[in-house]
């Protein structure tokens, strides 16, 4: 079933588009990441212009995190405070990145940035995640089932800087610099990217802060409603590239996804779910190297002008 | 002397053009099979059928074949070209030319090849190939292989389907009756598509009429982007509360499912 999509003026299957949305919010309520960093290639591919992918794809995030972290409550996965301070850091890097974002396009570089920042920090991030992931299973495995008395969580740098605060939900007493700066990384990333960024957050947290794998998924999606949420309404009121019609469907398939990924999240192990992510962050990385390095099929692109 | 002169050089030229003269007195009469297209939410492309009559007044002249043209343009806008170059490895955008003017879409028909049937003097003077159509004027001083670079835009748009050339595909019956069929795609953009209708002998254009078909989105579509465009704080808080609205639903529905 065809149907034509107001802002992106295209005609697309309905079918397809409930599908891709489900795939990615799948993958979100498995993970927390907010799945920007997949729908908007994927859309991209379909044929859905640039501006139009990067700003519905931010509005389809936003559904799928509402319904992934509303499942993550209901558990008290979900550090509000945290949140909180992440968000703040998020608005101040957002607000930089978008003087970024302006001075690259000025450049005619952004695609290059944009690709370069994806395999930098997806390279970067997968890597190290999948590493730690597969160490830990394997240490799993040699001691069986005998494990020593695990802490909560890991005393890390962050624990040695001032202002401290004590975050109850993840049993943290922390300072809140560390987390105002990932937070701000994210919110610049989600400027100049079109993600969420929970693949960054998702990570930092559980490596840099030393939050609990329980609580991260959650609090990832409730800092990624907001970034996501601030970056929907900035594209529809600067360029008016959020079709409606487009993230409903992507909306429909995503929020459904969510929950099933939700589900079987609480089934895996965090090793095992990390690993996964790892490895997911890991091929889409390698995906946008090769375009980089191969030969493209058509050298040429075309860029409208507005008329003045 | 100078007298007959001035008596029979008005003469000669009236001669000179006589082969014109008459074939002005052929002239175009065309319809189109629909001048409105509605995009609605299952738009998927739509099929124009293009007819029409060769009127006159005398028998067919002598001489070249009688031959048509027909185009389709849809409206146009100024473009950037970019071409990709393979810089310390990796493949970036290096030059880039600027087009002052391409039609989003165009689709030409004709009876036979340009080169047969259309003279270089009178494709320059109403635009007719693609080359023509393309606008872009002083961009060879913008990259030194600009001609690469409209050529791709042109080999881009075929394949998006925005750019057709259907040399031979007008039917011409008995010199008199035509028809075209022009398939316009999926991803269309409003606006007023201008349809032109030529018919040439010897090269020469001897008759043209223009008709136009309006795109317009209609329904929903049209709400949608007329708010989004004129409301577009108003478009972009119902977008996430509809965003919102959807998620809550969908982790209420399953914990129901659940219980």
């Amino acid at each position: 079933m065809q149907i034509y999509l107001p802002i992106a003026e295209v005609s697309i299957n309905a079918f397809l588009l409930l599908g891709l949305g489900g795939i990615v919010g799948f993958l979100s309520g498995m993970f927390g990441v907010g799945g920007g960093f997949l729908i908007t290639p994927l859309l991209l591919f379909i044929g859905v212009p640039a501006g139009v992918a990067v700003a519905t794809g931010a509005n389809q995030v936003v559904a799928s995190s509402i319904s992934g972290m509303l499942v993550q409550m209901k558990r008290r996965g979900v550090d509000f405070r945290m949140g909180m301070v992440l968000l703040i850091g998020g608005l101040i890097g957002s607000f930089i990145g978008v003087q970024v974002f302006a001075w690259m396009t000025a450049l005619g570089q952004i695609d290059l940035f944009v690709q370069l920042s994806y395999v930098l920090f997806l390279g970067l991030i997968g890597g190290l995640m999948f590493v730690e992931s597969l160490r830990s299973i394997l240490r799993n495995r040699k001691q069986g089932v005998a494990m020593p008395v695990r802490r909560s969580h890991v005393h890390t740098w962050a624990h040695r800087l001032p202002f401290k605060m004590k975050f109850r939900v993840s049993g943290l007493y922390v300072s809140i610099i560390p987390p105002l700066l990932i937070g701000a990384l994210v919110g610049l990333l989600s400027a100049c990217m079109g993600v969420g960024g929970g693949f960054i957050l998702v990570p930092a947290m559980i490596y840099l802060l030393g939050v609990p794998t329980r609580v991260v998924v959650g609090t990832s999606l409730f800092q990624i409603i907001f970034t996501t949420g601030f970056t929907t309404l900035m594209h529809a009121v600067n360029s008016q590239t959020v079709d409606m019609v487009l993230a409903l469907l992507l909306i429909v398939g995503g929020v459904i996804g969510a929950q099933i990924g939700a589900l079987v999240s609480t089934r895996l192990q965090a090793e095992q779910l990390r690993i996964l992510l790892a490895l997911l962050v890991i091929s889409v990385c390698f995906k946008i190297a090769l375009d980089l390095l191969l030969q493209p099929a058509e050298l040429f692109s075309i860029t409208p002008l507005v008329l003045p | 002397m100078r007298r007959l002169w001035a008596l029979t050089l008005p003469l000669a030229l009236a001669l000179a053009s006589l082969p014109q003269l008459t074939g002005a007195e052929e002239q175009i009469v065309t319809g189109l099979s629909q001048n409105r297209v509605e995009i609605t939410a299952n738009y998927d492309g739509s099929n124009i059928l293009i007819y029409g009559a060769v009127k006159r007044t005398a028998p067919p002249p002598e001489g070249p074949r009688l031959e048509v043209i027909v185009t389709v343009e849809g409206p146009a806008q100024p473009l950037v070209l970019r071409r990709k170059e393979k810089v310390a490895g990796i493949w970036i955008n290096q030059s880039a030319v600027t087009i002052s003017s391409a039609p989003s879409f165009y689709a030409v028909a004709t009876t036979g090849p340009f080169t047969e049937i259309l003279s270089h003097t009178d494709d320059l003077r109403y635009r007719i190939s693609l080359p023509q159509v393309i606008r872009a004027i002083g961009i060879t001083a913008e990259a030194a292989d600009s001609p690469d670079f409209v050529e791709a835009l042109k080999r881009i748009r075929m394949n998006e389907d925005r750019y057709h050339i259907a040399i031979g595909r007008v039917q011409l019956l008995q010199e008199t009756l035509f028809r075209a069929d022009v398939e316009l795609p999926a991803n269309l953009s409003d606006g007023n598509y201008k349809v032109r209708l030529f018919i040439l002998r010897g090269g020469q254009v001897i008759d043209r009429q223009d008709r136009y078909i309006g795109v317009r989105k209609a329904g929903m579509e049209r709400d949608l982007f007329n708010l989004a465009h004129e409301q577009p704080l108003l478009y972009g808080v119902i977008s996430l509360l509809l965003a919102a609205f959807a998620g809550w639903a969908a982790s209420a529905g399953f914990r129901y499912m659940r219980r």
